[in-house]
């Protein structure tokens, strides 16, 4: 268990390709850290950083306070688990399992051999045990003696990450682990993972693509774009204050819907709609181009036979606006609708008497609305909530 | 599903083939059980009839052995050890080193290590007369004439084939298997003896038998470096049933030595067998 401290960690590979730019992060001891982003980001480049399997081409790496930069991944006391397992395919599990442990005993050379027998002995044998313990934790002590093709994806998984529990390492780092199991199987490895966390109290850093997985997993997350941290924080944090509008857009399923408009006289005004923008949490805000994040789950969708008039309210704005397509996910449903030249999506209880093509009114809530600076990573624009 | 005819074929021309690959070995054979005379008459006149070996001389192949080098026995049995010494270790040297290159230019990134690659595949084009002369005279300078130096040494600095053939499988291997040994404690050297090496058994497999084959058979570079009786390894010694004036007066002897001296490569090849095959129709390593 460590700290692990990044700061202004760069990576630029020949070409001035800058796949991390000045990445300034501290991790607390015993925290699960989720990096996560879309390819391309960084993310698993940052990992390999960490693990020493990339140089550092700036910036100061550091794991329980010591500077590894020139450290070999060897000497880094980290353990990782990779995409695509990593299992040596000529090992039984149990080699695979106790193959670091082996390779890091005091008398495992020749002198071992020759003149301390008895410690050998007795160091062998306590791998022996480590290995069978771990295997019990995660339940493949029936697969001890079997060759990694013989096991099944998730197996395959299970041993993955008993090769790295084995080790007992300091840090604990995750290359995008689950991505190559079905949903299902993922859904109960990821329960699996977040338990081994609260039970080992280890320090972890996990990269995933997948924002889900981020927000399940995390107790922090540090989201990344083009290289670039966009915010670090817990995934609560994340998603109910995002730093900008690339994160808004990334944290939550579905997708926060964004309207392009501006802002005026205290007012959000875009095509077909002006919002008042309550003062108590937008005060003195200047006028020019902005965009409204809205949640799907702010959204309300209104069936009246009056729709087409658009009215404004202190708490949003209802606005006329046309179904375009019903996805029913059995308890709720999404439903995606266009008001104006605008897509949106709303996430609402079913109502049976929507349809498709049918015009509706639409609640846009400002409750969990969001402004931001236009522009694609536009940031967000400071509201009352912050300064609390 | 192919017709009867077609069937037939095939089949035809594969007999055919085997008939016509085994006809010379055969023909060994039934030389090596004959008595002086009849295949000293055989080598002559040749004809069907000498194929079928009718009075089979079994005792043929313990005097070839006697009698093959100097002195009796010794000369066979010297000729094998120092035959069964160099091969062991030219099959080592060549096996080892080669892969130990073909990991480097398959995974490590150093600077000039495509040029050297491609100069590394260039000697392949130099034909070995070319190399003889200055490579005997080294060998000279160096002292190492009349010792198996000049056959042993040269193989542990690697083989520009098979150096191609291990980096063609090693950069198969995922990158990710190589990053969890480092992971786990181990640097290039551990890294290529307890991964790549276990990994890349086929192309050992193919690497061993062709290096033994080749050295087992070779003539040519102990008939140059070897010169005393006592190191002429087994091709050489079969010399010995050569007359001065280059004849041969055994023939039959000389056939029964000689299919002797071929075992140990049928032995190795039916034992890599498996292996063999299954390298040369193998390009990807399980992950």
């Amino acid at each position: 268990m460590a700290t692990i401290e990044l700061n202004c960690v760069s990576k630029t590979y020949t070409g001035d390709v800058r796949a991390v730019r000045e990445a300034t992060l501290a991790f607390r001891d015993g925290e699960f850290i989720v990096l996560v982003g879309p390819s391309g980001c960084g993310k698993s480049t940052l990992l390999r950083m960490i693990a020493g399997l990339e140089a550092i081409s700036g910036g100061t790496v550091a794991i329980g306070g010591r500077v590894v930069n020139e450290l070999p991944p060897k000497d880094r006391d980290v353990a990782m688990v990779f995409q695509n397992y990593a299992l040596y395919p000529h090992m039984t599990v149990e080699k695979n399992m106790a193959f670091g442990l082996l390779r890091r005993r005091k008398h495992g050379g020749i002198s071992g051999l020759l003149f301390h027998r008895a410690e050998r002995r007795a160091e062998l044998a306590a791998i022996d045990r480590k290995v069978l313990d771990t295997a019990r934790t995660l339940g493949i002590e029936p697969l001890l003696a079997r060759l990694p093709r013989a096991l099944s994806g998730g197996q395959r998984q299970r041993v993955a990450l008993g090769r790295a529990l084995v080790r007992e390492p300091q840090v604990f780092l995750f290359d995008e682990p689950l991505s190559n199991l079905d949903a299902r199987l993922r859904i109960e490895m990821r329960a699996e993972i977040r338990e081994l966390h609260r039970r080992t109290k280890a320090s972890m850093v996990y990269v995933t693509h997948d924002q889900e997985e981020a927000m399940t997993l995390a107790d922090r997350m540090v989201v990344m774009k083009f290289g670039v941290v966009q915010q670090f924080g817990t995934p609560g944090e994340c998603y109910a204050r995002p730093a900008n509008r690339f994160v808004a857009g990334f944290v939550g399923t579905p997708v926060m819907n964004f309207i392009e408009g501006r802002v005026d006289g205290g007012a959000f005004v875009a095509a077909d709609m002006r919002v008042t923008l309550p003062a108590a949490r937008w005060p003195r805000m200047p006028a020019g181009p902005a965009t409204l994040g809205v949640r799907p789950d702010q959204l309300r969708v209104l069936y009246r036979a009056d729709a087409g008039a658009s009215s404004t309210a202190a708490d949003g704005a209802s606005v006329a606006a046309t179904v375009r397509s019903i996805e029913r996910l059995g308890d709720r449903m999404d439903v995606a609708v266009m008001i104006g030249g605008t897509r949106m999506t709303a996430r609402i209880e079913n109502d049976d008497r929507l349809v498709e093509g049918g015009s509706v009114l639409v609640h846009i809530g400002l409750g969990a609305a969001h402004l931001f600076a236009s522009g694609e990573d536009g940031a967000r624009l400071g509201d009352a909530h912050d300064a609390g | 599903m192919r017709s009867r005819t077609e069937k037939t074929l095939i089949y035809a021309l594969l007999i055919a083939g085997t008939v016509t690959f085994l006809f010379p070995l055969w023909w060994m054979v039934a030389v090596s059980l004959k008595t002086p005379e009849a295949a000293q008459a055989a080598t002559v006149r040749g004809g069907i009839a000498s194929l079928v070996p009718t009075d089979p001389q079994w005792h043929n192949y313990p005097d070839a052995l006697m009698q093959m080098g100097s002195v009796r026995w010794t000369g066979f049995l010297d000729a094998l050890a120092n035959s069964v010494v160099v091969t062991i270790l030219a099959t080592a040297g060549t096996a080892l080193s080669s892969s130990l290159v073909g990991m480097a230019f398959a995974r490590m990134r150093f600077r000039g290590s495509r040029p050297m690659f491609l100069v590394m595949l260039g000697t392949m084009m130099l034909p070995a007369q070319v190399t003889m002369i200055p490579l005997f005279i080294l060998f000279r300078n160096l002292g190492w004439i009349d010792t198996f130096l000049p056959l042993v040494v040269p193989a542990f600095f690697g083989n520009a084939f098979f150096i191609f053939m291990y980096r063609q499988f090693i950069a198969q291997i995922p990158e990710a298997l190589l990053e969890a040994a480092r992971l786990d404690g181990q640097g290039w050297f551990g890294i290529w003896w307890r991964v790549i090496l276990p990994l890349t058994r086929p192309v050992t497999a193919i690497t061993a038998v062709f290096t033994f084959i080749f050295t087992w058979n070779d003539f040519l570079a102990p008939l140059i470096y070897l010169q005393s009786d006592d190191q002429a390894t087994l091709s050489v010694a079969l010399n010995s049933f050569r007359n001065q004036y280059g004849g041969i007066t055994k023939v039959n002897l000389l056939m029964a030595a000689s299919l002797t001296t071929m075992v140990p490569c049928i032995l190795l090849f039916l034992a890599a067998q498996k292996q063999f095959i299954e390298g040369l129709g193998k390009g990807a390593v399980k992950g």
